[in-house]
């Protein structure tokens, strides 16, 4: 009918597939909205929904229990949950989700909020090893936080992005003796260039972490199917009875490979307003991708695909992708939030606005590096496109305003604390291949996930 | 009517006009409309709400009257140590802000206001048995003033018999901010600078005297800081002490009574908050939006030309951040001017924003918190006897000189 | 009673811990912890710290999905 088409549509059936943070807030805000028909969310994980964050932190500080993450409820979703069973498939003409265990869920509209799970150690053998480990989920965190608590003499981070930052700083609060391995230059460099994880090198280093950047791990040793330590491309060697993966995400596209969506390695691709495209490039308006998983574009990124492993993307997405879902096409809004994170580490806050990654030069534009705290702001062909604070909160709000309006780099003069001699350096922001721990922020593309044939029928 | 009685350029004056104290909102209605208002004299007013959350975190804008163009010796004496870190910048005044924090709050003394709410519930309760059965009574004597005075008194150890001295320097340097119309500043500000030199030569002898026998108040912390980044100055110690003093009682004495003020004009919400004490904290904050016990901050100064709002605030004028209109700016807040103590997304700058924002929050919050749940408790039905009150002169930290209350039958 | 703080809104005034500091702690002189699970008995604190939030950033209620007999 006409005149519903130009209306909302509040009624019929809506699968939310992932029933984590973002498929959770979209699951409200599509009921928040006024969504009166039946709802219903997947996830693979037994639990009900629980936060991530706290798990490298709070959890492996032992101030909380694995289990006890869970996230409160915005509102009632009067939902039907699934929890404990992935979904495997999609059949998109059929319009239903098909489960692992067989069922198949019929929709009118469908969520894609799938996230990510940790890229495991690439050696099957050694990643089976008693006292190797990865941290995504509230399981993984209750078994590493249980070997640390059974005191090891050594503990082998791999990878020193954020999550490997982040354990190794717990490990290092609670005593323990640590070594990390980076194949890139410096911790962090994959989410704030070379310069700024050159102060996170000394930082560590000022910790007591025995961190060694420019190395590889080419084996994890092992005795009787325990970890005994790991061998490094340089030769040397050290003894550790825990090993924690964080070589970064893999995002959850697999059970979409037939599909006929766009989705890959790099996650989904969709419009601005979270519509996914099929492997066609044509725009679907039923099927709808939130969080971790979705690569979208963002003009403040020259229109780029970019995908955002952030907790607020999460949020904003989802909210998006549910008041598009059933809104009708005018007032559909596009996801346009400025990238935001945060991570606390080594008794330091470390937030960032914008898109680091996204630059050529950085400076230190109040603060300085010696008293850890901090304003860096990145620019990129003269324009400011992110700010990191380090214990400097307050002031990140300015710099959001100003890569919003797209203000010149660098920042003019006369912020009070600025030393007066710092001047914008490169900001080295390395080829994500060379990083042992993956960007939390890619820059996908334009590129179609995959190559297209086409085949012609003769006659 | 002269005039440029209804010119922009006059908004401060008429703001700071005793005549409006009793309701200023409807100029800072008019503030809004223009924004950023650039005034006679060359001052900068800005009254939306979104242009002073940009200023309020924008490191270009300093609350360092030393970086005016032009000093004005009516607001900060020529002579006299250095202020506090209200009026600094950073880093310093993050170092002078985070030593007065030791004692007071997280990461090195995070229970130290939440221990506090037994003590202020029992001031509390006292204060409001002296008022049982008498059938008129002055609000802020009688109660509002006495309850957070003797709380900081108590939490920086400050003896009680010396308390109405603290008081009589506190007025006095309080009346130091006025902009009484009309009269020559000089000896009210000469006044002012007096009693703060006392008040801080009486407040570093009495952190001396803790220094060598130290009891758990927040001098004698301050007084045997041992910490990673050193002690307070003894100058330090006496230009902080002066401020938590002066700042910890004045506000909440004003929020307090506009609470009830506010109150008692709106009975609905009175009722609401006797049936839902529940909502108490959520209307505290209602209150420090809808009648902010400080009104404006007139002390920042821009170190660089600022656009705002397409207006260029150069470097060196007095700008003047008039919080109690941002907070009811109806583009952030809808139905600003309704009192609705269960509003949400609530982000008023009833205490600021960014690194000023107000050292005492936490405790002006739970002393009014506690003070209003007591007064809505054992008050008998508790009336205006005058409306509106008589305010004191200050249009900064604005707010009932008396509040005459009636209750009981009449 | 379950909490999550949105960290991209927190800009650390720490009112929270003022507040309920057994359920909120500053980690150094900025970053928050907070325990997700509201120990019994401190609802109360924990709905005035929500109130107080200068940026608002705080949201507590309950486990979601806790009354949909899912688990």
């Amino acid at each position: 009918m006409p005149g519903e088409a130009r209306g909302a549509r509040r009624d019929g059936r809506i699968v939310i597939v992932g029933a984590s943070l973002a498929g959770l807030r979209a699951a409200e805000t599509l009921r928040d909205e006024g969504f009166e028909g039946e709802l219903t969310l997947v996830g693979d994980e037994p639990q009900l929904p629980y936060d991530r964050p706290p798990l490298s932190k709070l959890v492996l500080l032992g101030k909380a229990g694995a289990e006890d993450c869970g996230l409160p409820a915005r509102r009632p979703i009067d939902a039907r949950w699934r929890l404990g069973v992935p979904a495997s498939g999609v059949d998109a003409a059929g319009k239903s989700v098909v489960l692992a265990d067989g069922e198949r869920l019929p929709f009118d509209r469908l969520l894609i909020a799938t996230g990510t799970r940790a890229r495991p150690w690439p050696v099957p053998g050694e990643a089976a090893l008693e006292g190797v480990f990865t941290l995504r989920t509230s399981a993984d965190a209750g078994r590493l936080v249980a070997a640390l608590d059974a005191g090891p003499r050594r503990v082998l981070v791999i990878g020193a992005g954020f999550t490997g930052s982040e354990v190794a700083s717990a490990c290092r609060e609670r005593g323990l003796e640590v070594t990390v391995a980076e194949r890139g230059r410096a911790p962090l460099i994959g989410a704030l260039g070379g310069t700024v994880g050159d102060w996170a090198t000394r930082l560590q280093r000022a910790h007591g972490v025995d961190l060694r950047c420019g190395v590889t791990v080419t084996a994890l040793t092992s005795a009787g199917g325990r970890l005994t330590g790991a061998e490094f491309s340089d030769g040397s060697r050290i003894e550790a009875d825990v090993a924690v993966v964080c070589l970064g995400a893999v995002r959850n596209t697999e059970w979409l490979a037939d599909s006929g969506l766009a989705a890959g390695p790099r996650g989904v691709a969709c419009d601005a307003g979270c519509r996914v495209f099929t492997m066609y490039g044509i725009v679907t308006d039923d099927v709808f991708v939130a969080g971790d998983v979705a690569r979208f574009p963002h003009p403040l990124f020259e229109y780029q695909l970019i995908a955002l492993e952030h907790w607020g993307n999460a949020v904003a997405q989802a909210e998006i992708a549910a008041h598009n879902m059933i809104a009708p096409g005018p007032l559909r809004r596009p996801h346009l939030a400025v990238p935001s994170f945060w991570s606390g580490q080594f008794g330091l806050n470390i937030k960032s606005v914008g898109v680091p990654t996204f630059s050529d030069q950085v400076v230190i534009a109040q603060g300085s590096p010696e008293e850890r705290r901090l304003v860096a702001v990145y620019g990129y062909r003269g324009r400011i496109t992110a700010a990191v604070t380090v214990n400097r909160a307050k002031w990140l709000e300015h710099y959001r305003r100003l890569i919003e309006s797209a203000a010149p780099f660098p920042p003019g003069p006369g912020a009070a604390d600025h030393l007066a001699d710092l001047e914008p350096v490169p900001s080295d922001v390395p080829d994500p291949r060379v990083l042992t721990h993956g960007p939390t922020v890619a820059l996908t593309g334009h590129l179609p996930d995959r190559r297209l044939t086409l085949v012609r029928h003769d006659g | 009517m002269p005039a440029d009685a209804s010119s922009a350029d006059t908004l401060f004056r008429r703001i700071t006009d005793y005549a409006n104290r009793a309701d200023p909102y409807p100029l800072y209605a008019e503030l809004r409309e223009h924004k950023v208002a650039r005034q006679e004299d060359g001052k900068y007013l800005v009254g939306t709400y979104d242009e002073i959350a940009a200023l309020l975190h924008d490191p270009r804008v300093s609350s360092d009257l030393r970086n005016r163009a032009e000093p004005d010796p009516s607001i900060m004496p020529p002579e006299g140590p250095p202020p506090s870190f209200i009026g600094r910048d950073d880093p310093e005044h993050d170092r002078l802000r985070r030593l007065a924090m030791r004692p007071f709050g997280p990461p090195h003394s995070p229970g130290r206001i939440d221990a506090l709410r037994g003590d202020i519930a029992r001031i509390s309760g006292q204060l409001a048995d002296g008022l049982r059965g008498k059938s008129s009574f002055d609000l802020v004597d009688d109660f509002a003033f006495p309850l957070p005075v003797t709380v900081i008194c108590d939490l920086l150890g400050v003896p009680s018999e010396d308390i109405p001295q603290v008081h009589t320097w506190a007025d006095t340097v309080v009346s130091g901010l006025d902009f009484p119309p009309d009269e020559d500043p000089g000896a009210r500000r000469h006044a002012a600078y007096e009693a703060r030199s006392a008040m801080g030569q009486y407040l570093g002898e009495l952190a001396e005297k803790r220094r060598h026998s130290p009891t758990d108040d927040m001098l004698s912390a301050l007084a045997n800081e041992d910490g990673p980044e050193g002690a307070l100055t003894q100058q330090e110690l006496m230009v902080t002490t002066v401020l938590l003093l002066i700042a910890g009682h004045e506000t909440t004495v004003n929020l307090i009574t506009n609470g009830m003020l506010t109150l008692l004009r709106n009975p609905e919400a009175l009722e609401r908050l006797r049936a839902e004490p529940e909502l108490i904290p959520s209307a505290v904050e209602e209150l420090l939006r809808y009648e902010p016990p400080v009104q404006f901050l007139p002390q920042r100064t821009p170190l660089a030309d600022i656009e705002v709002a397409g207006v260029t605030i150069p470097k060196g004028v007095p700008l003047i951040l008039v919080l109690a209109a941002g907070s009811r700016d109806p583009l952030r807040f809808p139905d600003p001017d309704r009192f609705d103590p269960a509003r949400r997304d609530n982000q008023h700058f009833g205490f600021g924003s960014g690194i000023h924002n107000c050292f005492g929050a936490p405790l002006a919050r739970l002393e009014t918190q506690i003070a209003l749940t007591t007064l809505i408790n054992l008050l008998d039905g508790p009336r205006l006897l005058k409306d509106p009150p008589e305010y004191r002169n200050s249009p900064v930290l604005r707010g009932p000189r008396h509040l005459l209350l009636g209750q009981g039958k009449h | 009673m379950q909490i999550v703080v949105d960290l991209n809104r927190c800009q650390g005034y720490a009112q929270c811990v003022f507040l309920a500091p057994q359920v909120f702690e500053l980690h150094g002189e900025e970053a928050l912890l907070y325990v997700p699970t509201v120990p019994d008995g401190r609802e109360e604190h924990v709905r005035q710290a929500v109130a107080a939030c200068p940026v608002q950033a705080i949201t507590a209620g309950e486990q979601a999905g806790g009354d949909s007999g899912a688990r």
